[in-house]
């Protein structure tokens, strides 16, 4: 039995030739058709692939062409050579340790093609597109991603502006439910910090612009309230979180108008978001008692902080799927010896041998 | 017999010290089962100690400047056990257990567990006053824990440098949740062992007395400023480490000089 993985990834293809290749609902039995006795077709946003087992080899030519077919492309607009990677054996079963755990993906270690996995294969079981080959195979990779995820620092912290915001607002205030939030000025990224922190539980967002036009829209957008700009300084009494984002040349708050607002407050912290260029925020503002600034910069240095222990975590990562990669190889090895008869001669259980078992 | 199930205990805790300090410098840290097993089976063997030399007193171990400090160090652990899941503060074993090695292992290797020539006679008030006022410092030492939990957190919160331990402390408003409740527990337990200690049936020595009283007012005023929301959380949280640090000493100052709690 042959076990490969054919596919396209962000590290081989941009998004056009992924999109191209991404394939319809049918692509699994269009494989099936085309010699594959079992096949698991894994399309996310960074990657087509297709995990397969057979007894007979089916070249990537004729995988690449059924995965066209399925997409319903012509292979006339299909005129480059895709830049295709093929995976067999050992090297198929690490691949997909490696996918699982999120140490293939554009941001080392996000889980989010952990799920993406899982999802695909119930879709190809319910569909009865997969055998026992790939049931073990794609078990025992879920079974690595999370003892990854368990036992190393893979998954830590988070890696955009956005998500960090949250991260450090639920490091400090703990449940988020009971907090307010006050956006100044109706920007990209305070909309999106916004709607993380309401995706995380904030329910009393309030939205302050200069043109209160615009606060009302982004306030309808968020589900929150719009407040007078001339207001947003007595709203900073009330407030825990203060997303900031306005164009304004000087800043807006600075430890002398910050310190009156804060007198009457001094056992609930103040996180203050700065995301404006130049900044709206004094940064002398981060010395005062209770008050925690960050502004893009220091956002951007705790996700770079998060990706850099992820990538020093990746040898530990790696060490735990060589682990699994020899032992699932040994398993299905033990396992092919016992049906074929030899199962008293463990000798022979060498790595090519294996390999080519496999 | 009974210093064996000591050092028992100690190891384990040492135990709970050393694997957290070998995930810290691994940089992996994340507190697991093993902490608070760890700790709850040096937990167990503190118990058996004061059990077996309790009985071989015939009261409360406390006749000993050595015994005072074991007695504390099991109201550490007691209070932790109680207090960590309560707060989910599991956490908290990793910077529990040092504590309770420095203080076991200082009693262990420290010539402070002179016996009494004879044997003291049993007096319900005073171990009463003693325990009670006791386990209040184990709260006022689970507060002063939780205090440099928060200061760690703050710090890393306010220089934007966070560490791997950043990621398993509670948030600042939990931690400030427990320090409070602790230190309210502290104070109501210490209220009670102070106010116990006048039910004796004997003389009280002054300098135990302004002392006790001393510990006391220090709690006070820091519950009344953070009730008054006088005192910021962050000076709050540093004044439990001194507010502990001042109780400590003056515990020992009071105990190796008087060993007053074991006269009869």
């Amino acid at each position: 039995m042959n076990l490969f993985c054919v596919g396209l990834s962000h590290h081989t293809a941009n998004v056009e030739t992924r999109e191209r290749f991404a394939g319809g609902t049918g692509a699994e039995c269009t494989l099936r058709a085309g010699g594959c006795a079992e096949v698991l077709v894994l399309a996310t946003c960074n990657r087509v692939e297709v995990y397969g087992a057979s007894e007979k080899r089916v070249s990537t030519d004729e995988i690449a062409q059924c995965l066209l077919q399925s997409a319903g492309v012509s292979d006339r607009e299909h005129t480059a050579a895709p830049p295709f990677y093929r995976y067999e054996a050992e090297r198929c079963v690490e691949h997909l340790f490696r996918v699982a755990s999120g140490l293939d993906s554009m941001v080392v270690g996000e889980t989010e093609i952990l799920g993406q996995t899982k999802k695909a294969y119930q879709s190809a079981r319910a569909s009865g597109a997969i055998g026992p080959w790939l049931h073990r195979l794609f078990q025992r990779a879920f079974r690595v991603a999370k003892q990854v995820r368990t036992h190393t620092e893979i998954t830590r912290g988070s890696v955009s502006v956005g998500s960090v915001a949250v991260d450090l607002a639920q490091k400090i205030f703990g449940e988020l439910s009971n907090c307010r939030v006050l956006v100044l000025g109706a920007g990209e990224t305070s909309e999106r910090t916004a709607r993380a922190l309401v995706s995380r539980g904030v329910s009393d967002l309030r939205v302050s612009n200069r043109s209160n036009h615009r606060a009302q829209e982004l306030a309808q957008r968020v589900d929150g309230q719009a407040v007078d700009f001339d207001e947003w300084s007595r709203q900073c009494r009330e407030i825990d979180i203060l997303i900031t984002s306005t164009s304004s040349e000087i800043p807006l708050l600075t430890p002398v108008n910050l310190g009156p607002m804060l007198a009457d407050r001094i056992d609930r912290p103040l996180f203050i978001i700065d995301i404006a260029v130049p900044r709206d925020v004094d940064p002398a503002v981060n010395e005062m008692e209770g008050v925690y600034l960050y502004d893009i910069d220091a956002l951007r240095s705790v996700a770079e902080q998060s990706l850099a222990v992820r990538r020093q975590q990746v040898a530990s990562a790696e060490a735990i799927i060589g682990e699994h990669v020899a032992d699932f190889l040994e398993k299905v090895s033990c396992e092919l010896k016992r049906a074929s008869g030899i199962a008293g001669h463990p000798q022979v259980a060498d790595r090519s041998l294996r390999a080519s078992q496999l | 017999m009974d210093r064996i199930f000591l050092i028992i205990s100690t190891i384990c805790f040492l135990a709970a010290v050393v694997r957290t300090g070998v995930a810290l410098r691994a940089g992996v840290f994340r507190p697991g089962r093993f902490n608070f097993l760890a700790i709850g089976l040096g937990f167990v063997f503190q118990t058996a100690f004061l059990s077996v030399r309790g009985h071989e007193l015939g009261r409360c171990p406390l006749t000993n400047l050595f015994e005072v400090f074991i007695f504390l160090a099991w109201s550490v652990a007691l209070i932790y056990m109680l207090v960590g899941p309560a707060y989910r503060l599991s956490l908290m074993g990793a910077f529990t257990a040092p504590l309770v090695v420095v203080l076991q292992g200082f009693a262990l290797m420290a010539p402070i567990d002179v016996r009494h020539p004879v044997k003291l006679p049993a007096n319900p008030s005073l171990e009463f006053h003693a325990s009670v006022s006791l386990i209040a410092y184990g709260a006022f030492a689970l507060a002063c824990i939780a205090g440099v939990m928060y200061l760690v957190q703050e710090r890393q919160l306010k220089t934007h440098h966070l560490r791997s331990i950043f990621y398993h402390l509670p948030p600042l408003t939990d931690l400030f949740a427990a320090i409070t409740g602790l230190l309210w527990w502290g104070f109501v337990l210490y209220t009670v062992g102070i106010a116990s200690g006048f039910f004796t049936g004997r003389p009280l020595p002054r300098v135990q007395v302004v002392a006790a009283i001393g510990v006391w007012l220090l709690y006070a005023a820091i519950l009344q400023g953070r009730h008054l929301r006088r005192i910021a959380p962050k000076r709050v949280a540093a004044l439990c480490i001194i507010g502990f640090s001042v109780a400590l000493t003056l515990l020992w100052g009071i105990t190796f000089s008087a060993q007053t709690h074991s006269v009869p």
